[in-house]
């Protein structure tokens, strides 16, 4: 039951990931590859828990955790120098 | 029953991350395409989470908590980089299908 419910989820969530890759690589705008570059860690993170549920193990968690430290903080970067020119003024 | 209850929350928090980059890659201009992803966020991986938490608190003993910390810190920081992106767009005049707003002087006419 578990094992097929991790397998579909699984399956859904890299067809989630090549739709945002297909969108990251296409553009148009420069705003919507950043977009695309938030969903894809978010999806990551999702990925992550999902693997650790699968494999039994609470390990996967941390790393789950940093990506959404270093995701948040790329994209407010990425932000930042298109409204400004500067990330650190 | 545990087991259905993790398994029913990890289908419903696919099928919101499905849904949210569904939606980035369909949707017409940046300003829709914003939408999606936000709710994926919230809702897909707030899913994953609970189901995670369920799944542990079930297998090892005690209770397990630390999946909330991700939670949290993803609904605090979701609106923050969503506004960001919003202020950059606007910012650079991306295409949008309708017309942007007026702009204002911050004096708030």
């Amino acid at each position: 039951m578990l094992t097929v419910a991790v397998s579909i989820a699984m399956a859904m969530l890299v067809a989630a990931l090549l739709l945002s890759l297909w969108r990251l690589l296409r553009g148009p705008a420069i705003t919507d590859r950043i977009l695309a570059l938030d969903t894809l860690y978010i999806d990551t993170i999702a990925l992550l828990v999902l693997f650790g549920i699968g494999q039994d193990t609470p390990l996967y968690f941390e790393a789950a955790l940093l990506i959404a430290l270093m995701g948040f903080i790329s994209t407010v970067a990425l932000c930042k120098y298109l409204l400004r020119g500067d990330i650190i003024e | 029953m545990i087991e259905i209850l993790v398994s029913l929350f990890l289908l419903i928090g696919a099928g919101f991350a499905l849904i949210g980059s569904l939606g980035l890659a369909r949707w017409p201009d940046f300003f829709m395409r914003l939408h999606g992803p936000t709710k994926a966020t919230t809702l897909g991986v707030g899913g994953m989470l609970i189901a995670s938490s369920l799944h542990f608190s079930h297998r090892l003993d005690g209770i397990s908590l630390h999946e909330v910390l991700i939670t949290l810190f993803l609904f605090v920081t979701a609106p923050v980089s969503a506004h960001l992106l919003a202020k950059a767009a606007l910012h650079l005049r991306v295409r949008s299908v309708s017309s942007l707003p007026e702009a204002t002087d911050g004096t708030g006419r």
